[in-house]
């Protein structure tokens, strides 16, 4: 089965680190996955914000795409792409006019059966069934905080995520991977998403309500699965770090580079010198 | 008579059936910006229900429409399955049609616009054009320094590309925009 990659934007360039380690680690498990050409952007929050039609018809060109370079299942790293790829997917199944208006903007077919995966169903299906096999390096217990945040558990009415209010499954990774998941309040809360320039002060009180739980609860990294949270998380620390009135350390992950550390891929080539808050593990020392 | 109209207005442009709300307050208690909304989620509901032309003029001019960072929680917790988001996002392009928006909502429209006109130009968005558009746009919010500090550090980390990405199909991508960027300056 082809399986297919739509990286986002984000990924060629805040989230660098998260295209890298997700390549690196595919590459290592001997897994191809082969971008769509000529991809383009989901629009993001700001298209569903401002303009219904964008919201539907950008994602829509993507999935044509990705159909005719013949690709069955699709990857979705960043966690707001899965979203509008899975939204639009959802809503042109559900209303045949607006399916025949976006194809005919489109002028390429649509037959709409593509299988998304995001980040976490991807590692599930492909990974965690051979993870023993593939570790070389495990973590040496380190407390780390799984954070899933909004866009792989929600709406839970299209995303039908296992228990959306509390998920395992990144959790089950980690413990796999030889970490030891912390039990914490703010797995799935917003970090604050598409406010990070607009209204960063936001941003800073709800990531920093994140950061704090973490901290305070003992975990030595917050492992992540979606860029809007690791850049809000990381990026945005002096603004987390003016709304808590303190300093915090705890670093933020993505939860490949996690699974790159373990299976003995390079911290380098795992993207963790792009980070502003350092990641200091034994894993990756 | 006023009221059906809303209801159904709603429910044509959004498939999402407000009259199903009976208020049992979910969507605010779990809105992660609830507090700083001028009109609470469950609030817009019952106001869409009763519908008169002043309390639709007091959604569209809301802060709360803009604050909504479809976070989604609203929705996945509504007993009665309530699409709020997709409802926040109808308001909003009504909102911004007729002028009506927030003031303190501008800096949230003008990254937005930002964002899709960044995209429009190459097909894939460019965190540095966008930050540029951006702060023209909003040049008089005093936030020019806060962003622009964290330009050296993204470069230093490869994260900003000074050219931006392009996709090929340029053309068959601008016929997606034709006729949907020109709505009014807020």
């Amino acid at each position: 089965m082809k399986i297919g990659f739509y990286p986002g934007c984000s990924l060629t360039g805040s989230s660098r680190e998260y295209n890298e380690s997700i390549l690196a680690i595919s590459k290592k498990a001997g897994i191809k996955l082969v971008e769509i050409p000529d991809w383009s952007c989901c629009g993001a929050t700001a298209a569903h914000n401002l303009n219904r039609e964008l919201s539907v018809s950008l994602p829509a060109r993507n999935l044509a795409l990705a159909e005719s370079d013949g690709i069955e299942e699709l990857v979705v790293p960043c966690a707001a792409c899965f979203n509008r790829l899975t939204m639009t997917q959802h809503e042109l199944n559900e209303d045949e006019n607006l399916k025949s208006r976006i194809t005919e903007k489109l002028q390429m077919p649509l037959k709409n059966n593509l299988k998304i995966l995001n980040v976490l169903q991807y590692l599930e299906k492909y990974f965690v069934p051979r993870l023993e096999e593939l570790i070389k390096k495990p973590f040496e217990e380190e407390e780390v905080a799984c954070y899933y945040g909004c866009l792989l558990v929600r709406p839970s009415q299209v995303v039908k995520a296992d228990r959306w209010e509390d998920p395992m499954n990144m959790d089950a990774i980690m413990r796999k991977l030889g970490a030891k998941p912390i039990d914490w309040s703010f797995k799935t809360e917003c970090c604050g998403a598409g406010f990070s320039m607009s209204k960063t002060e936001i941003v800073g009180e709800l990531s920093g309500k994140i950061v704090r739980d973490a901290a305070n609860r003992g975990a030595k990294a917050i492992v992540v699965a979606c860029p809007m949270c690791h850049s809000n998380l990381d990026m945005r620390r002096p603004a987390i770090n003016s709304y808590l009135k303190t300093k915090v350390e705890v670093p933020v992950m993505y939860v490949t580079q996690a699974i790159a550390l373990a299976m003995g891929v390079s911290a380098k080539e795992a993207g963790f010198q792009r980070h502003f808050v350092p990641v200091n593990l034994s894993v990756n020392r | 008579m006023e009221t059906k109209n809303r209801l159904v207005e709603v429910k044509e442009r959004t498939g999402v059936n407000i009259r199903e709300c009976y208020q049992c307050g979910k969507c605010t208690a779990g809105c992660p910006v609830a507090e700083k909304m001028d009109l609470r989620p469950s609030v817009i509901m019952r106001m869409i229900q009763s519908g008169t032309d002043e309390e639709m003029d007091q959604i569209l001019r809301s802060y709360t429409i803009w604050l909504c960072l479809t976070c989604e929680t609203c929705y996945s917790r509504c007993p009665m399955e309530i699409d709020i988001p997709k409802v926040m996002d109808y308001l909003r392009q009504l909102s911004l049609a007729k002028g009506k928006v927030h003031p303190e909502a501008r800096k949230i429209v003008a990254f937005h616009k930002s964002f899709l006109n960044t995209v429009k130009r190459n097909g894939r968005l460019s965190e540095l054009f966008l930050t540029i558009d951006y702060k023209i746009r909003s040049l008089r919010s005093g936030t020019l320094l806060q962003d622009m500090t964290l330009a050296p550090g993204m470069i230093s980390r490869g994260k900003l590309h000074l050219i931006p990405k392009q996709i090929k199909d340029k053309k068959g991508f601008s016929r997606l925009f034709k006729n949907q960027l020109n709505q009014r300056k807020p």
